[in-house]
């Protein structure tokens, strides 16, 4: 009996003391540090209730820093799932004619989920420099007005969502190729006896309704990477200018780590927690109810 | 062919060109000459294209650094999830003991926790200790993977029962039925966890950034800011090679293998 306990403790001891170290005990620590103004490096704390989480709110800075969140999400979200299904629609489609065409596409969009965010985005930098930029250039010959890509305060947000929508798209195409290629072709079958013979009324029919747990899937994964930008930010614009592209992740990396401010910070990651608690209820809540035709 | 398939193609193809357009604008610009680069004529393609930045960037800037400490970090990191999650897992899915079901759960709780949310306490708890700014700093935080114990929990449940019980009466020990019996006959999940963690931390900046400003220390994302904020934006070219070179190890491994890189990136959705 002691031997048994005693291998189970060598086999399952350590992972469970490192979840507990590095994740439980993190997250009740933070938990309480939110209701304090404790800052890195002082000798002592003090309780300030929801100081923290009224200046998170009330203030204009962080106010600005969780509207400018949900306005990058709400670009985000919407475009890069559309075109992550229209992509694999089309990619399904042209499938069976040209195999080779088709994974080699799939291929291509595929690249900025494996990339090196960073990286990409120095390179996405240099596309959008104002003046020995790619993107300027062609504007310019197009007969446009060139922009500011990320140093105009009304367009920055968008500069940045249009790269958080280029890295999404390719991962959400793949979730919905495995989600048609689970498509009964008996189904297509029943819906044209049914009169849906055509693109569209078989999309709406068959393919639409089938792809729902599919499409949810994808909804939440985009939506909980969409309030976690962080890299674009730090290395393209550092929340700038004047806090235009500031987002929920890189506020918390600046009050915590720029500006010491540990309880602040915790403040703002209890709610950057609390909103993707929220998300996943909404997953369950939804997959429970009418998501699924089976 | 019919029309419906030649425009499904056309436009599924200018959206490819659209993602392709900033790698193919990173690889060109490293590949131009300092005086296509600074230029109002600005060319999608080099010129005259040359290795010279690649040089610059390797011999003599510290990218060389920053590609080994990421190997050694990610490196570590791997090494030390797979050393603590294998018979963990194993257990869980195949030996029954008191606070099992209490340790599975907690597993799928954890699933639930982004590392952000830890960064916090880690850091304070790294800096009393005096870790901050060392390799470890950088390693251990990541050692716990709820999404490692669960993939492999579930892969290691499908082996049966009688192959396990088998090897106990072979005289087996438990360790060596976790990594004789388990490991191997749930290696394309292994692989799959393998690609999954290797890419999150060679690409992470959160960090590297919080726990480290050493720049002997710098991973690859966090050395190429370094890189980039030293010179006075006159070194674009080497700039451009080294963001090139940092990104070339995983699109390589991806293009070798794809269908594993699609598996273990696409179930990355399972965890926050």
């Amino acid at each position: 009996m002691i031997r048994r306990l005693a291998t189970d403790l060598l086999l399952a001891g350590p992972a469970a003391l490192a979840v507990v170290l590095f994740i439980f005990l993190p997250v009740a620590v933070v938990f309480v540090l939110a209701f304090t103004d404790y800052l890195v490096g002082a000798p002592t704390a003090d309780w300030v209730g929801l100081e923290n989480f009224e200046e998170l709110f009330g203030s204009r800075l962080g106010r600005n820093a969780l509207i400018n969140t949900l306005i990058y999400s709400a670009v985000v979200i919407p475009s890069s799932v559309i075109l992550g299904l229209l992509v694999a629609l089309g990619l399904h489609g042209i499938t069976k004619r040209m195999p080779r065409v088709s994974a080699v596409l799939r291929t291509v969009y595929f690249l900025p989920v494996a990339a090196t965010l960073v990286a990409m985005a120095v390179a996405w930098q240099m596309l959008m420099h104002p003046s020995l930029g790619l993107l300027n250039h062609w504007i310019a010959a197009l007969g446009l007005t060139p922009q500011q890509w990320l140093t105009d305060r009304g367009l920055v947000l968008y500069s940045l969502a249009a790269i958080g929508i280029w890295q999404g798209v390719g991962y959400n195409m793949v979730l919905f190729l495995a989600g048609l290629s689970a498509i009964q072709p008996t189904l297509y079958d029943a819906a044209t006896i049914d009169g849906a013979e055509h693109g569209w009324s078989r999309f709406w029919c068959v393919t639409w309704p089938m792809l729902g747990p599919t499409t949810l899937f994808v909804v939440i994964v985009t939506a909980a990477n969409a309030f976690r930008v962080f890299e674009t930010v730090a290395t393209m614009t550092d929340g700038g200018p004047a806090f235009a592209s500031d987002t929920i992740v890189y506020a918390l990396y600046r009050e915590g780590f720029v500006y010491f401010k540990a309880g602040y910070a915790s403040a703002i990651t209890v709610v950057f927690f609390a909103a993707l608690l929220l998300l996943t209820a909404l997953q369950i809540a939804l997959v429970e109810r009418k998501v699924h035709y089976r | 062919m019919r029309p419906g398939t030649i425009l499904s193609f056309g436009l599924v193809s200018l959206g490819a060109a659209m993602v392709l357009l900033p790698f193919v604008w990173m690889v060109s610009v490293s590949l131009k000459p300092h005086n296509e680069i600074f230029t109002p004529e600005v060319t999608l393609l080099p010129q005259q294209p040359t290795l010279a930045n690649y040089w610059q960037a390797l011999t003599e800037t510290d990218i060389p650094l920053y590609l080994l400490n990421g190997v050694i970090v990610t490196g570590g990191i791997l090494l030390l999830q797979l050393a603590i999650t294998v018979p963990c897992a194993y257990a869980l899915a195949h030996r029954r003991f008191p606070g099992r079901a209490l340790l599975f759960g907690a597993v799928i709780a954890a699933l639930l926790v982004p590392f952000h949310v830890t960064a916090i306490p880690i850091f304070l708890a790294f800096s009393q200790v005096g870790l901050l700014n060392t390799y470890a700093a950088l390693i251990l935080p990541f050692i716990a993977t709820a999404f490692g114990l669960f993939l492999l929990r579930q892969a290691f449940a499908q082996i049966p029962a009688q192959l396990i019980d088998a090897a106990r009466v072979d005289g087996m020990s438990e360790m060596g039925i976790a990594w004789r019996v388990a490991f191997p006959l749930g290696l394309p999940t292994v692989i799959a966890f393998s690609i999954f963690s290797v890419t999150a931390h060679w690409n992470d900046l959160f960090w590297p950034l919080v726990a480290t400003t050493s720049p002997e220390l710098a991973t690859p994302p966090r050395g190429i800011l370094f890189f980039r904020d030293e010179e006075s934006g006159d070194d674009i070219g080497p700039l451009m090679a080294g963001a090139t070179l940092i990104t070339a190890p995983l699109i390589i491994g991806f293009l070798l293998a794809q269908r594993r890189f699609t598996q273990g990136l696409a179930g990355a959705g399972l965890k926050r």
